[in-house]
């Protein structure tokens, strides 16, 4: 499989109190083309900081990094903003758990899904953009998307704001979808929905996803790999089936003993 | 105890404006607070023979046009000025928060009346407002402050209902009612104590407007009445010698400049306090 | 009725005002949030409500405890003041109070009878044992506690007049997994302990699955299913109910 990602040694420090704040430590992924990865943790975790310096969105005064986040060539980390933005929205792409403050609530979603190919592929013309921008909005599963283009995101449901969120990022068709927790904001049947959609994508565009969650049994339902993260570190690595069925780290056995088990059968005390 | 001194002292070291707003009206206070037992000279001893004197070692200050010396009576000015800046702040924040809160808090009609109310008080500069009660309360230092504090009512209850409403959709108001909590505990012991940091800076605020306007009143002459004088009044006596004798307007002057930006950096530590 | 019953809910229908009002319409609209809802609950079970956003189980519940009053219906209960725990413990707990004082109000508040200084410190330092909390944390503010600790406090405050009923409103939606399953334990710990009568609110069956003895799913105001818990997941008969648990991953 080709790597198209590969961070070694990440290293995220905060500097806000007198006592530095190790949030992420000898973080390490590898991550495939095609290859959805999940990041999973409770708050505080560091699983949003390591998906967050991915991204190139932590540039915080207080704060340091070390490490190397290798992408295309280019080390993330310390190449220069002008590279960087080149990739943000783009080669990259981002969605964010709150579908509600992530859109622009004066702004059409048609506007909001063309802006990533407004900055990065200016010489697309009007007409191709808009679409472009209803293609999009179709291949997320929104069916009136002529209609949805001219609409504003108050006269979205949660779920079709996510939605709109994906079908924006996934515009510049790019190699990376970082998703951090997606679905944790909308409700079950919606949740179940959303995931088959990124399986969709996956499956279609050979996207590399990385999946953030708290949620355990989303992570088993979509990633073939998966990160166990807690207090900044890796406790655990490996393929999804056999972290979920053979957890050899304490913290890992601990989490999923946390989701309550269900037996639906008369007899019989586990399943 | 130690726990709040060790914040205060965190708080100060983090916090520049927090210090300065501490060692300016620290040392207005002090100058104050001394000016009660001891001034150079008595406030209101003229002497015709140093009439309009400039800075001199007899006279820090230098005198004014009937000879008393003025750092006495700046001393004796700032405790009238300081005394109707902080009675009509009382009188203003008291008020206004028994208005804000209740009619925040239960809404409705009250609410409807009162803030149309309020906003009618709002339409004039609280200094007219002020003249206007005045004319009817009659000069001297008791009557302006009252007419101040009255002025100031409306402005407190604006900010303390906004609060209040902010405050009172929280599920910790719904959990408290749950328990059996009267509205009138419910109002006083459970939100407005989340409100004293909004309460706190508001209320340097109106310590400054306070001194601005109680300096403006007593300008217009509606204030303190000679031969005692606030720090206003005596700015109003000097205009007339600007030229001839600076330091006249220009102590009286810089104590108020000072009192309202101590005051200011006080309110901007307190907005600021982590 | 049966005398077993600790609460039952006639025919109740709630309306909420309609905010959204047009500047000079004078039509106060009312959005209609809980249809022909009945309910009945014997005394010491646990009883899930589970549902999406918008199924009216929130709405039911501050129903029940008195919060919003303006319904139609008949809601009999066999106690008084009846308490409830909050989804977010950030904000259900008031920040500008220590633990000890919050822990005391309810008592301080007491109609029924007057507790002296002795009296009242017994029975915070009783619940909170119960809620297995250090003494120390008395002097404590809200902000000084995690997510699962407050949710802990916010227990022991209904506790604290041992009332029959306690309604739980998404008690651990907010929490990490690993806190949530230790509350989980507490409420069970409690309701085995005392007897007392728990409406568990939730969206996540799982958690249903755990703690419940019987459920009733709603859906836009409506009870679609009812049923004792167990049987309810091995034959779910209303196909919304089926779709909830495939998005849950019980059933495949």
């Amino acid at each position: 499989m080709e790597i198209i990602l590969d961070v070694t040694d990440l290293h995220i420090e905060f500097h806000d109190s007198d006592t530095p704040f190790v949030a992420v430590e000898d973080f390490d992924l590898m991550l495939g083309r095609g290859e959805i990865v999940g990041i999973v943790g409770e708050s505080g975790s560091g699983k949003s900081m390591s998906a967050l310096a991915i991204a190139g969105l932590l540039n915080r005064k207080s704060l340091t990094k070390s490490g190397r986040i290798m992408f295309d060539g280019n080390d993330l980390l310390t190449c220069d903003r002008k590279t960087l933005r080149s990739y943000q929205g783009d080669e990259i792409s981002i969605i964010f758990q709150e579908p509600m403050t992530s859109l622009n609530p004066v702004k059409r979603i048609g506007w909001q899904v063309e802006e990533p190919l407004f900055i990065h592929h200016p010489e697309v013309s009007k007409e191709a953009r808009k679409t472009m921008a209803i293609e999009a909005l179709k291949s997320v599963g929104l069916e009136n998307a002529e209609d949805v283009y001219y609409m504003y995101p108050h006269e979205l449901s949660g779920g079709m704001r996510q939605r709109v969120m994906i079908a924006a990022a996934m515009i510049g068709d790019p190699k990376i979808l970082i998703a951090d927790e997606p679905t944790t904001a909308l409700d079950v049947t919606v949740q179940a929905q959303i995931v088959e959609l990124l399986k969709k994508l996956n499956k279609e565009r050979h996207t590399s996803i990385i999946f953030i969650s708290h949620d355990l049994s989303l992570v088993n339902q979509l990633c073939q790999r998966v990160i166990v993260m807690q207090k900044g570190n890796i406790v655990e690595s490996g393929r999804t089936s056999d972290v979920f069925t053979r957890p050899r780290d304490p913290y890992t056995k601990k989490l999923i003993a946390a989701i309550p088990k269900i037996d639906l059968s008369r007899d019989g005390e586990q399943a | 105890m130690s726990k709040a001194r060790t914040e205060l002292k965190r708080n100060i070291k983090e916090n520049p404006y927090l210090l300065a707003g501490l060692i300016i009206t620290g040392l207005i206070l002090l100058m104050t607070i001394v000016g009660i037992f001891w001034t150079p000279y008595e406030p209101t001893a003229m002497n015709s023979a140093e009439k309009l004197k400039g800075v001199s070692f007899r006279h820090l200050m230098g005198t004014d046009n009937m000879g008393r010396d003025i750092f006495s009576r700046v001393m004796y000015g700032s405790r009238i000025t300081l005394l109707i800046a902080i009675g009509t702040v009382a009188i203003g924040a008291g008020v206004g928060t028994i208005i804000g809160a209740l009619t925040g808090y239960f809404g409705g009609m009250l609410d409807e009346v009162m803030m149309r109310i309020i906003d009618a008080l709002f339409a004039f500069p609280s200094i007219l407002l002020a003249l206007v009660i005045v004319s009817v309360f009659g000069t001297g230092w008791i009557q302006l402050l009252i007419s101040l504090g009255i002025a100031f009512v409306p402005s407190f209850a604006r900010i303390v209902r906004g609060e209040v409403l902010r405050c009172k959709n929280m599920d910790y108001v719904e959990n408290a009612r749950l328990q059996g909590v009267s509205d009138f505990r419910m109002i006083f012991v459970h939100i407005v104590p989340n409100i004293k940091g909004v309460l706190a800076s508001s209320i340097m605020i109106g310590f400054n407007n306070a001194v601005l306007a109680e300096a403006g009143l007593s300008y217009l002459g509606v204030g303190s009445q000679p031969p005692y004088a606030s720090l206003g009044k005596m700015l109003s006596d000097a205009q007339q010698y600007m030229f001839t004798m600076p330091t006249y307007v220009l102590f009286p002057g810089a104590i108020i400049v000072l009192m309202v930006l101590g005051f200011a950096f006080l309110g901007e530590g307190i907005s600021r306090w982590k | 009725m049966s005398d077993r019953d600790v609460l039952k809910v006639a025919d109740l229908n709630v309306y909420y005002k309609n905010r959204k009002r047009k500047l000079f319409s004078k039509k106060n609209k009312k959005i209609h949030a809980l249809h022909d809802v009945n309910v009945s609950m014997e005394e010491g079970e646990v009883l899930a409500i589970a549902g999406e956003s918008g199924s009216g189980k929130s709405t039911l519940a501050r129903a029940i405890v008195g919060i919003n009053k303006d319904y139609t219906g008949t809601i009999w209960q066999k106690y008084d003041r009846p308490q409830m725990v909050f989804q977010d413990p950030y904000s259900s707990l008031n920040p500008a109070k220590k633990i000890g004082w919050l822990l005391e109000e309810p008592l301080r508040v007491d109609k029924t009878r007057t507790w002296t200084k002795e009296e009242m410190r017994k029975r915070v330092l009783e619940i909170l044992d119960e809620i297995e909390l250090p003494v120390s944390y008395l002097d404590r503010y809200p902000a000084q506690l995690s997510g699962g600790q407050r949710q802990r406090v916010c227990i022991g405050i209904a506790l604290m007049r041992s009332p029959k009923l306690l309604i739980a409103d998404e008690p651990v939606s907010a929490l990490d997994v690993t806190i949530q399953a230790q509350i989980l334990e507490l409420l069970e710990n409690l309701h085995r302990k005392h007897g007392i009568s728990i409406i568990f609110i939730s969206h996540d069956l799982r958690v249903v699955y755990k703690i419940s003895d019987h459920v009733m799913i709603m859906k836009d105001g409506r009870v679609v299913e009812y049923g004792e818990t167990k049987e309810l997941y091995r034959n779910p008969k209303a196909e919304y109910t089926k779709s909830l648990l495939k998005a849950a991953g019980i059933v495949k």
